[in-house]
């Protein structure tokens, strides 16, 4: 995936704001990427053009060589906010892009038990078993947001594009919820964009951490993050996994001035 | 006593303690101010006549009952057609809804002769104003739910390449059911009203019509039997509802009391 000299101007409430500026990144297949940066810098843009929510004005953005148009089928999404649809159980959102996504569209009637088993392994693989059938609003926050990545990874996406998905959660939550991203990311190997404002969060799960400038947003620095895998939360204790995040900060620290 | 019973006791006791007090209060003042008969008959005169009267009334209530579910059917059907299109369309909302407003304030009383000129005295005038009456809110409540889906859950379904239809379909249409149902039941007493109100001055049947002929001949207390039959209908027609609206978009209540 390629994003080329990438700008983009938009009008918000008679303002006209330069979000992006010539901003250019290109991401292996597979390769798990953090996004970093100052509030307001545009994170959330790249994403939205990523996801084909947004067209940029100027430049393009490729995927597997091919310009994006509109919105992608295989891309999952899951933001700060878990958004589940209050009148469906766990289990029937996560069943949602299965109803919209060809050609599962086509199958879903014929095939729901099927499609029902797949999603009920996914949610045993995120611990959620034996709260499959409840309404969200009897899950906590973190199930919430349990189920929010479970309903953006059942199409098997390619791409996965995550918007600050653990910032809303306490402490402990989300670090755990940070070793299911991981088994579920070593499993899958798709493309993923974590956009994040915790740094800790983008040297345990990334293998490249990007920082970005302030508005207009380009890019600034990146760092690899070469640890080995699995990485446990015990490790971020250790020097390296310190050092990184360290530099990491220095980078952060040299843009917000 | 358990926790069922309990919230039963609680849900029944007080409205029934309610009504009858209210009824008490009647009685009781119309007998020490000694109110005459002719400008206030007691509740138990009421009662009595409508005892008296029952052969008469029954028809007559039927009939104001069929022309006001008649009048509410037609009133849901349009009222959710319409509702559907301008919440969804901000274009359309622009262009219909002043013009929606001018006609919910034309006084709807005032409507009854042009309909008596123009389909005669019977049972068409009273379902057109039983319809007219609680067809605007009903339009309103769909439209708020249509138009108020958040925008995070649109570009959920959007990054899934949903058509704008499937956006009405999975989000905006389950989204407006709290609110159509809520709407039904202030418009089914809403559109009793109509039905009585046309009923008075154009129709020989009904109980609106049973009213005016028990005025023209002083039988007060017949007249206030029907106003009681009314009042009956309509809290039994709002019971139905409240508890359809229970059944079908419970999630909304977050499933307690």
């Amino acid at each position: 995936m390629e994003l080329q000299n990438v700008s983009l101007n938009y009008f918000s409430g008679g303002k006209y704001v330069h979000a992006l500026d010539d901003l250019s990144l290109s991401i292996r297949q597979g390769e798990f990427v953090a996004i970093a940066g100052p509030s307001g810098c545009g994170k959330t843009t790249i994403l939205k053009l990523v996801a084909g929510l947004l067209p940029p004005t100027k430049g393009q953005v490729l995927i597997d060589g091919r310009p994006v148009k509109g919105p992608q089928k295989n891309v999952g999404m899951a933001f700060q906010n878990p958004i589940l649809l209050p009148w469906r159980s766990a289990l029937e959102n996560v069943l949602l892009p299965l109803e919209i996504v060809q050609p599962h569209r086509q199958q879903f009637r014929d095939n729901r038990r099927a499609y029902e088993e797949q999603a009920l392994r996914l949610l045993r693989t995120v611990g959620l078993e034996g709260f499959t059938d409840r309404p969200p609003y009897e899950l906590s926050g973190g199930m919430q947001q349990r189920v929010s990545l479970c309903r953006a990874l059942i199409h098997q996406p390619e791409i996965l594009v995550l918007d600050e998905p653990f910032a809303a959660l306490d402490a402990f939550t989300r670090e755990e919820l940070w070793g299911v991203l991981q088994a579920l990311w070593m499993d899958r190997r798709c493309t993923v964009i974590l956009v994040t404002h915790d740094l800790r969060e983008a040297a345990f799960l990334a293998s490249r951490v990007c920082v970005m400038s302030k508005r207009p947003g380009r890019l600034v620095h990146e760092t690899l993050i070469d640890l080995p895998r699995p990485r446990s939360l015990e490790n971020t204790f250790e020097p390296a996994f310190v050092n990184l995040v360290h530099r990491i900060y220095g980078h952060i620290g040299e843009v917000r001035v | 006593m358990s926790e069922e019973m309990r919230r039963r006791l609680q849900n029944t006791v007080p409205p029934t303690a309610t009504i009858l007090l209210f009824f008490i209060l009647w009685e009781v003042g119309c007998t020490v101010l000694r109110v005459d008969e002719f400008v206030l008959p007691r509740p138990t005169v009421a009662l009595a006549a409508y005892f008296r009267w029952q052969s008469a009334i029954w028809p007559n209530a039927l009939q104001t009952l069929f022309t006001t579910l008649v009048g509410f059917g037609i009133a849901i059907v349009m009222g959710v057609a319409l509702g559907a299109l301008i919440g969804y369309s901000a274009l359309l909302y622009q262009a219909l809804y002043p013009l929606l407003i001018g006609f919910n304030s034309v006084p709807k009383a005032a409507l009854v002769p042009v309909f008596v000129i123009w389909f005669g005295i019977g049972t068409v005038p009273a379902i057109l104003i039983a319809f007219l009456i609680s067809f605007f809110p009903i339009a309103v409540n769909v439209a708020t739910g249509v138009a108020t889906v958040e925008p995070e859950m649109r570009d959920v379904l959007r990054s899934l390449g949903a058509s704008r239809f499937d956006l009405f379909r999975k989000i905006g249409f389950p989204r407006a059911m709290p609110y159509f149902f809520a709407s039904l039941k202030v418009a089914v007493t809403l559109s009793f009203v109509g039905s009585v109100i046309a009923e008075l001055g154009a129709s020989n049947r009904g109980i609106g019509n049973m009213m005016v002929i028990a005025s023209s001949r002083f039988e007060v207390p017949l007249v206030f039997a029907g106003l009681l039959v009314v009042a009956a209908m309509g809290v039994a027609l709002y019971a139905v509802f409240a508890l359809l609206e229970r059944r079908m978009v419970g999630w909304a209540y977050r499933g307690g009391d």
